[in-house]
C-alpha cells in the first residue's frame, strides 16, 4: 500500500477528480484501489450478489451519486427503486432503515458525514440497538459514516463519534484503515444480522491506494489485525491514524522495535490480539483520532491494567483529540489532533519508562 | 373489544392488589381505535400498535397468555422479560412490529416496513400508531413528508386522546386537530369519532384500501378521551372531572353493545356469554402467567447481538 506524503496537499476526498483507473493485477484476482474506491466495490459488489441490498441517503442518487462519489453510476446501473435519495431528515430515514430491515432488506445508509449522525441518533441507539434482545427481531442494516478531520472542515464535517456506538449494547462498530479493509468489511458488514456502523476515514478517501482482492472479499467482523511487527513496544490503533502510527514507527527503526494492532473492529473488541501483543511488548501506546476523554483508548487501557499488568513495563500512554469541538483553523486543528510527531513522541516517552 | 376491556380492568386489578411488576398502561376510551383498525388489515400487513393498542396485538393473534406473562415479566412473555408491559411486543410471524418509548420511531419504522413492501411490489399495507403527543415531534412530520415523497404504502392512525401525560392538547399545539397538518405534508387524511367503533373500522378499512391499490399514504385522526391516567401510577387529577364525565357517556364499548342490541344483532344472552367468556380467558392469561417461570438470570447476556 502506498501513502501520499504525510501534511498536506492531498484533495482528502473532496473533489470527484478521478484517481488513476484501478488496474486489475494477477489475472483479476487484485486490483489496486484509493480506499472510496473499494467502498464503491463492495457496494457494488452486494449489490450485483443479493437483490435486497439497496443504499438511500442525501444526495447520493443521479449522477451526483454522493457527496464523496462513493455511489457515482449507482442509480444507472442499479435502478432508482436500489438507489434512494432521501429528503434531510436522518432521523427519518434511519427509522426507516429500522423498518426495512425488519423486513429482511439490507439498507446501506449513507451519512453524509458522520456528525450528522446524531440527528439519526434515537433511531440507531434507541430503536435498533436494543432490538434483537428485546424482541428478538434482527435490524441487519449498515450505516457509512465518513468521519475523521485533519482536513480544514470545523467542528461539524470533522468528527469521530465512535464511542457514542460502542458504548451502545447492540451495536457492531467498525473502522477501516486500508482499501482491502474498507471492501472487506463493508461487505462483512452488510451480511451480518446486526446493525453496524462502519466509520470511513475521509482523510484516507483518495490518499491511500492498495491491493484489494476482486469479487466477494470479506475481513471478518470482531478481528484485529497486526500490521506491524515488532517486539519492544505495542501501538493499539485504527483508522487513518493507523497511517500516522506506521510513519512514527518507521522513523524509530533501530531506536524502538515497534508492533502495530489495527483494531479494524471496534465492537466487538478482539482483545485476544491486543493482550496478546502487549504481552509480549510489554510496552503499550494507544491512540486515536477521537477525542481522549472516555474514548475507545480508555477501554483499551482499562483492559490492559485488568488484564495484563503484571506484563507491563510501563504505564500504558493514550492520546486522542483534546476534550473540545474539532476546531477549523490549521494551528488550532494540529493542535487538537494526534499526529506522527505526537505519536513518535509518545513511544520514545514509554520505551525509555 | 369487550377482550380488550376485560384484559385491561383485570391488569388495573392486579396492579392495585399489588401482584404487578414495574407499571402497566391502560386502555380505556381507547378500544373502539385498536380494535376498528386491527380488524381492518389483512394477515399479511404489519402493524406497529403502541401502549393504549391492546385490541389490536390481540386481534392479531397474539395471546392473552403471551401478553399477561410480559407484563409480568415472565420467561413466556413476548420479550421473555426483556421489556415491560406491551412494549417490545413484537412478532413477525403476527405481522407486529414491537415499539419502543421514544414514541414517533414507531411511525418511522412503520414508513420502511412500507417501502419494503413497495421495494418487492407485493400489495401490503402497514399501519402505525401515534398520539396526539407524538405528533408535535419532528420525526412524525419528517415521515409523513417522506411517506408523500415515496408515495409508500403506510396508514397512520393518530390517537387523538386529548392529552400527552398530563399536557392538554391545547398546550401541545395550536390547533384541535392533526390531519391538517397532515394534508400539508402531502397525505390525505381523516377525523373520525373514536369512540364508534363501526365510524373507525369503516375509514380505517377505507384508508387501507386506497392504501393498498397504490394511492399513497393516508392518516386517520380518531378523537377520543384517555379515561385514565397515563399509566397505573397517574390518578390523572389533573384533567376536569367535567371532561370525563362527559366522555364516560360515550364509552366505546358500552355505545357498541348497546348498538348491537338496538339493532336486533345480538340478544343481552350473547353478550353475557361473550362477557363470561372474556373473564375466563383473561383469568386463564393471568394464572399461566402468575404460575410461568420468571426469566433465568444466567441467560441476562444472551440475545444481545443476533446469531
Amino acid at each position: 500500500m502506498k501513502r501520499s506524503p504525510a501534511g498536506t496537499g492531498e484533495n482528502f476526498g473532496f473533489s470527484d477528480a478521478p484517481s488513476a483507473t484501478a488496474t486489475a493485477a494477477g489475472g483479476g484476482s487484485e486490483a489496486v484501489m484509493t480506499y472510496l474506491e473499494a467502498i464503491s466495490d463492495a457496494l457494488r459488489t452486494e449489490m450485483r450478489r443479493d437483490p435486497d441490498v439497496l443504499v438511500m441517503g442525501e444526495d447520493i442518487a443521479g449522477s451526483f451519486g454522493g457527496a464523496f462519489k462513493v455511489t457515482k453510476g449507482f442509480e444507472e446501473e442499479f435502478g432508482a427503486r436500489r438507489v434512494i435519495n432521501t429528503p434531510m431528515c436522518e432521523q427519518g430515514f434511519v427509522g426507516a432503515a429500522n423498518g426495512m430491515a425488519l423486513m429482511g432488506l439490507r439498507p446501506v445508509v449513507e451519512m453524509q458525514f458522520a456528525d450528522f449522525i446524531s440527528t439519526g441518533f434515537d433511531a440507531i441507539v434507541q430503536y435498533a440497538a436494543p432490538n434483537h434482545y428485546r424482541w428478538g427481531a434482527p435490524v441487519p442494516w449498515v450505516i457509512r459514516a465518513p468521519s475523521d478531520g485533519g482536513i480544514r472542515s470545523g467542528p461539524f464535517h470533522s468528527q469521530n463519534p465512535e464511542a457514542w456506538f460502542v458504548h451502545t449494547p447492540g451495536l457492531k462498530v467498525v473502522a477501516p484503515s486500508t482499501p482491502a479493509d474498507a471492501k472487506g468489511l463493508l461487505i462483512s458488514a452488510i451480511r451480518d444480522d446486526n446493525p453496524v456502523i462502519y466509520f470511513e476515514a475521509k482523510p484516507l478517501y483518495r490518499s491511500i491506494r492498495g491491493e484489494v482482492p476482486s469479487g466477494e472479499h470479506t475481513t471478518p467482523i470482531g478481528k484485529a489485525s497486526i500490521v506491524r511487527e515488532g517486539t519492544e513496544l505495542t501501538v493499539v490503533t485504527y483508522g487513518s491514524i493507523v497511517h500516522q502510527s506506521l510513519a512514527a514507527a518507521d522513523r524509530l527503526a533501530g531506536e524502538v522495535s515497534v508492533e502495530i494492532v489495527d483494531l479494524r473492529t471496534l465492537k466487538p473488541l478482539d482483545t485476544g490480539t491486543v493482550l496478546a501483543s502487549v504481552r509480549k511488548t510489554g510496552r503499550a501506546v494507544v491512540v486515536h483520532a477521537a477525542n481522549r476523554l472516555a474514548g475507545v483508548g480508555a477501554e483499551i487501557a482499562a483492559l490492559l491494567a485488568e488484564e495484563a499488568f503484571e506484563y507491563l513495563d510501563a504505564p500504558v500512554a493514550r492520546l486522542g483529540g483534546l476534550d473540545t469541538p474539532v476546531p477549523f483553523s490549521p494551528p488550532l486543528e494540529d493542535a487538537y489532533r494526534p499526529d506522527q510527531a505526537k505519536i513518535t513522541e509518545a513511544i520514545r516517552r514509554t520505551a525509555r519508562f | 373489544m369487550r377482550l380488550t376491556r376485560t384484559l385491561d380492568d383485570q391488569m388495573i386489578a392486579l396492579w392495585k392488589q399489588g401482584r404487578g411488576v414495574g407499571g402497566t398502561f391502560n386502555q380505556r376510551g381507547h378500544e373502539a381505535i385498536s380494535v376498528g383498525t386491527g380488524a381492518a388489515l389483512a394477515p399479511d400487513d404489519v402493524a406497529t400498535p403502541l401502549h393504549r393498542d391492546l385490541g389490536c396485538y390481540l386481534i392479531r393473534g397474539m395471546t392473552p397468555r403471551r401478553i399477561v406473562a410480559n407484563q409480568l415479566g415472565r420467561a413466556a412473555g413476548v420479550t421473555g422479560g426483556r421489556d415491560a408491559n406491551l412494549h417490545g411486543c413484537g412478532d413477525l410471524t403476527l405481522g407486529i412490529v414491537g415499539f419502543i418509548s421514544h414514541i414517533p420511531q414507531s411511525v418511522s419504522t412503520a414508513l420502511g416496513v412500507a417501502m419494503s413492501f413497495a421495494y418487492r411490489n407485493e400489495p401490503r399495507v402497514a399501519m402505525t400508531y401515534i398520539g396526539d403527543g407524538g405528533t408535535t415531534a419532528g420525526l412524525f412530520h419528517e415521515v409523513l413528508n417522506m411517506a408523500a415523497v415515496h408515495r409508500a404504502p403506510l396508514v397512520v392512525v393518530v390517537e387523538n386522546n386529548q392529552y400527552a401525560y398530563s399536557t392538554p392538547l391545547h398546550q401541545q399545539m395550536a390547533g384541535q386537530n392533526i390531519a391538517p397538518r397532515s394534508e400539508a405534508l402531502g397525505v390525505p387524511a381523516e377525523v373520525v369519532d373514536g369512540n364508534d367503533v363501526d365510524a373507525v373500522h369503516t375509514a380505517a378499512a377505507a384508508a387501507v384500501e386506497r392504501v393498498r391499490s397504490g394511492g399513497g399514504p393516508r392518516l386517520l385522526e380518531a378523537r377520543t378521551m384517555r379515561m385514565l391516567g397515563h399509566a397505573i401510577h397517574d390518578g390523572a387529577e389533573y384533567v376536569p372531572s367535567g371532561l370525563l364525565e362527559k366522555w364516560k357517556k360515550r364509552d366505546p364499548v358500552v355505545l357498541y353493545e348497546r348498538k348491537l342490541l338496538d339493532e336486533g344483532i345480538v340478544d343481552q344472552a350473547y353478550l353475557d356469554e361473550s362477557a363470561r367468556r372474556c373473564r375466563e380467558i383473561t383469568e386463564d392469561a393471568v394464572a399461566f402467567a402468575e404460575s410461568s417461570e420468571w426469566p433465568d438470570p444466567a441467560a441476562v447476556e444472551e440475545g444481545v447481538f443476533a446469531p
